[in-house]
């Protein structure tokens, strides 16, 4: 079985403004708006129209002994938030 | 309809209709210094009797036009002008795409503005009827507009919709206000709208650049908290009744609006009180 893949929108599909310390995220496609905190919006970038792994994304962001679970989880709640898809 | 008005409150024109002649005679005195606009309507609204036989036998007003609440209880005649406000404002809530509209009170001097948002009864119209007694020219009670292409605020200064206590204390600092009939009994009480100030109508037209964003609470200690964008940010969707409707041109003129002005959170004894906190904010 292969590992799970996340895959983020094009760039020019999501619009970002800074609100302090949050960033609020305007989806296009659903029209629907986000509000989130870093790292979301890094991990937006990292991903806008590739799909990666749980793996490409620890080395993308040089996680050594990084929390794999927690990054996990929260790719997972941006998919079910659709920000990003998942196959 | 039968009886019928058509008045423009800044940028926007309504055609009330209505099947008695009282609501209209109440309109059109209460506002009797705004535009009476003649054109074809933004918006309309309909006074109708619940059932036909309504219009003489306790008479009660439905309010009807191009967006209706389908289970909204009728209002007795005696109401209606009250009504007609009210479906003044449902058609803005449900119908208005120029502006975003926020459920706040804006007031301005010369081409600057305080928006004061927060929830029912925090006392912000209040506040900005009171404020204008205070050297500021009220731009809007209820609905503020912000114009996604601009960013800037345009003038609807209806009349303010006054409640119980807040009715004597208007008329005790503005005595020679212009007024529309007391309403008593209303499902918030008595009710009475006050005509805003004449610097107020005569900048009917007159865009403002918002530099503060408010969000006061009557009736606490005075204390005072700066507000984040992202707090701000999500108040103020929850105080749009359009903001969902109109996607991204919503989205840029709110983040737009956050980032670009000073944001408090003002608790207040008194106006007094909070309008030496506005002072000191502006």
């Amino acid at each position: 079985m292969s590992a799970t893949r996340y895959r983020a929108p094009p760039a020019a599909d999501v619009v970002l403004a800074d609100l302090d310390e949050l960033v609020a995220v305007f989806h296009r496609a659903s029209g629907i708006t986000h509000l989130v905190a870093p790292p979301v919006p890094d991990l937006l970038a990292a991903m806008a129209a590739r799909w990666l792994t749980l793996d490409d994304l620890e080395r993308e962001f040089e996680l050594v002994d990084g929390d794999r679970d927690g990054l996990a989880a929260m790719l997972d709640e941006m998919a079910i938030a659709g920000l990003i898809e998942r196959a | 309809m039968r009886h019928s008005f058509h008045v423009r409150v800044g940028p926007v024109s309504f055609r009330i209709g209505s099947a008695w002649p009282e609501p209209i005679r109440q309109l059109r005195a209460l506002y009797r210094d705004y535009p009476q606009d003649v054109g074809v309507p933004d918006f309309t609204v309909r006074l109708a009797p619940s059932r036909p036989w309504r219009r003489w036998v306790r008479p009660s007003v439905m309010i009807e036009g191009d967006y209706v609440i389908p289970d909204a209880a009728p209002l007795p005649v005696a109401h209606g002008l009250l009504a007609a406000e009210m479906g003044m404002n449902l058609q803005m809530a449900m119908g208005q795409r120029r502006f975003l509209l926020l459920h706040a009170a804006a007031v301005a001097r010369d081409d600057r503005a305080i928006v004061m948002t927060g929830e029912s009864g925090a006392g912000k119209s209040t506040l900005a009827a009171l404020l204008q007694a205070r050297g500021w020219r009220l731009m809007a009670d209820e609905f503020v507009l912000l114009e996604p292409s601009s960013g800037l605020i345009h003038p609807f200064p209806r009349p303010v919709s006054l409640k119980n206590g807040a009715i004597d204390v208007a008329a005790a600092a503005f005595p020679d206000a212009h007024w529309g009939p007391l309403m008593r009994d209303t499902p918030k009480g008595a009710i009475r709208h006050l005509v805003p100030m004449p610097d107020g109508l005569a900048a009917g037209e007159q865009p403002a650049r918002p530099v503060l964003l408010l969000f006061p609470r009557f009736g606490l200690a005075a204390e005072q908290r700066p507000v984040g964008a992202g707090e701000a940010f999500v108040r103020l969707t929850q105080a749009s009744t359009n903001y969902v409707i109109l996607g991204e041109r919503g989205f840029a003129a709110l983040t737009g609006l956050v980032r670009g002005v000073t944001r408090a959170a003002i608790d207040y004894p008194d106006v007094e009180t909070a309008a030496t906190m506005i002072e000191a904010l502006w």
